[in-house]
């Protein structure tokens, strides 16, 4: 499979900070390189700019055919001229994420570290020896973007899933520049059973041959099967049961045995396994499987309150940010109740918020899909928002 | 997208009720509304006072609502989520024919006077004449305007009077700044300096409390 080298060989719009960029584990990167997209327009203020925070297996391409896959972007439905993130009157921002795979530093990027390859040798990247990363690194990384964009104050930051786990870490690091924020299937840390799930992605990368402890890059094979596995353990959490009963209940497809056998391992196939498995094999076309170890890692280390002597309130002192945080009912990865428990902390720091559960029984994916009470209150929370701040209507 | 602009709240469509706790919150003041509804309120009281007002729902659909319309409201309810408040967060805490219905009356009522300076109440009057006479010729829960679900329906699990909640306000120590009894349509009569005649002729009573 070749796909690594379609990755690396795509030009992204990025910028280069020669300084890099202080880790929280301490490792300093030399090179920080953040690729990015932008939609609508800024204006003389430089007042309308909302960054939009993508989860796990996002990327920056939110709201435009993707240059890999030649798909949507994965949030057209709310990104985009008229829609609840009005291009016509945000500017707007996404940035692939510290460790991602699609023109920011990550593990796929080469080693900053090491002498410069002789000429025509392929450079020696970072694979397993990226240093680890999380959640507030990316922030970090986000934060030399916004800077380098001439933007003091963002509008609005917006994210869902490990986006969610941005924009909160944004609320609480960077809290004058942050004026409205929309945490959306989010949490203020990666619960056991989040982490237990990643484990098993892990674990499936990690058994692959082909991963080659990490090493793949040198010969062009990469850990398709390992990495697909990993997608599709992911997928099923995204989902509702109710979501996949209605999509696949138990419809069973023709099967590829050769001997015509209906029954067995090789024979007919329920759909539901169908669907997972081209999940599964469009998955490793798009995404890194160093860059998916790297990531999942940052989520599980993510614990806000952590970061403030646990106490979650701590987070959000003083803070004059206007907070929405959204959840959805079906939604058992990033359920209600750890929406609620953030809520609760807001209110501890007498903070702004808006907190609502839309009724969806499409699971932790909701988000990314057509839900009109969601838009509606994403879009109302704005302008409201941009009626606060004396945005020009 | 035009059908996703918020409808604007007109105020000559606001409850009388609400217009009458309106009147007694000053301007630029911080306001915890609980049990917002589709926050009517609050929107009133940001547009026309300038006040930092919020609400807390519990019914999901409203919630959504409000928050479509730019309001800062969240989902909860007054028994659960109070506690978290720091002390003193708000001027007003407003809880609007919401009393009778929450779980705990007297917990709710110290959790308001502990996160707001003042706490404004209302709620129907279970004294008023008709309820007593109901209760007295029929023997069976009455009926009324303000009482209008049967026994086995309604959410108003704990009915009181106004004597009954001058009495608690008393026991509790707090501080009656204002009080008045209205009929249904929130006229105020003229037996409102006269407990014991608005507690028999007042449908629904509203109370402006401080901490004593």
């Amino acid at each position: 499979m070749d796909t690594p080298d379609a990755l690396a060989e795509i030009e992204h719009t990025h910028v280069t900070f020669a300084d890099g960029l202080a880790l929280d584990c301490g490792v300093r990167l030399r090179r920080l390189t953040v690729a990015y997209r932008t939609y609508g327009t800024l204006d003389a203020d430089r007042a309308n700019a909302i960054l939009i925070c993508h989860a796990l297996t996002g990327d920056q391409y939110a709201a435009e055919r993707h240059p890999v896959t030649g798909k949507p972007g994965w949030w057209s439905e709310v990104v985009g001229p008229g829609r609840p993130i009005d291009t016509d009157r945000y500017f707007v921002i996404c940035t692939n994420v510290l460790g991602g795979c699609m023109g920011t530093t990550g593990p796929s990027s080469p080693r900053d570290d090491a002498p410069a390859p002789p000429p025509g040798a392929r450079p020696a990247l970072w694979g397993t020896d990226f240093p680890p990363v999380t959640i507030r690194d990316m922030v970090r990384a986000q934060k030399r973007l916004i800077e380098h964009l001439g933007i003091t104050r963002l509008f609005a930051v917006i994210g869902g899933s490990m986006g969610g786990m941005q924009v909160l870490e944004w609320a609480s690091t960077y809290k004058d520049a942050v004026f409205a924020a929309v945490p959306i299937a989010g949490a203020a840390f990666h619960s056991a059973q989040n982490i237990a799930f990643h484990e098993v992605g892990r674990q499936a990368i990690f058994a692959d041959p082909d991963w080659q402890g990490g090493r793949y890059w040198q010969t062009g094979r990469i850990p398709a099967r390992g990495l697909a596995v990993a997608r599709m353990a992911a997928h099923i959490t995204y989902l509702s049961e109710q979501a996949l009963t209605r999509k696949f209940g138990r419809r069973v497809r023709a099967g590829a045995a050769e001997d015509g056998s209906p029954l067995g391992l090789l024979g007919d196939m329920f759909e539901v396994e169908s669907y997972l498995r081209h999940q599964g094999s469009t998955f490793v076309q798009r995404f890194d499987a160093n860059s998916y170890l790297t990531i999942t890692r940052a989520m599980d280390y993510f614990d806000l309150a952590g970061e403030y002597d646990g106490e979650l309130a701590r987070a959000f002192a003083a803070s004059r940010t206007r907070f929405c945080l959204v959840s959805f009912s079906s939604d058992w990865l990033f359920p209600t109740a750890q929406s609620r428990a953030v809520a609760q902390a807001l209110n501890g720091a007498a903070a702004n918020v808006s907190f609502v559960e839309i009724a969806s029984d499409k699971g932790h994916d909701a988000f990314l899909l057509d839900e009109p009470d969601f838009h509606r209150a994403l879009a109302g929370f704005l302008s409201g928002c941009a009626e606060h701040a004396g945005l020009r209507p | 997208m035009s059908r996703l602009e918020p409808v604007r709240f007109v105020a000559k469509n606001m409850r009388l009720d609400l217009r009458l706790i309106a009147g007694m919150i000053a301007p630029g003041s911080r306001v915890l509304d609980i049990g917002c509804g589709d926050g009517t309120l609050i929107e009133h009281l940001f547009r026309t006072g300038g006040c930092d007002a919020r609400g807390i729902e519990i019914d999901m659909a409203q919630v959504t609502r409000a928050i479509a319309h730019g309001l800062p409201v969240m989902h909860g309810d007054a028994d659960a989520d109070l506690a978290q408040y720091p002390d003193g967060a708000f001027d007003y805490v407003v809880l609007s024919r919401t009393l009778q219905a929450v779980e705990r009356p007297r917990e709710v009522l110290r959790q308001m006077l502990r996160i707001g300076a003042r706490a404004l109440v209302s709620f129907p009057n279970f004294g008023h004449w008709q309820v007593r006479w109901q209760l007295l010729a029929t023997g069976r829960m009455p009926m009324t305007k303000a009482w209008d679900r049967p026994w086995h329906e309604t959410p108003n699990i704990h009915p009181c009077t106004i004597r009954d909640f001058f009495a608690l306000c008393a026991e509790q120590g707090y501080a009656v700044e204002r009080w008045l009894a209205v009929d249904e349509a929130g006229r105020r009569a003229p037996w409102r300096r006269f407990p014991r005649l608005a507690n028999l002729f007042g449908e629904q009573a509203l109370f402006l409390l401080r901490r004593g």
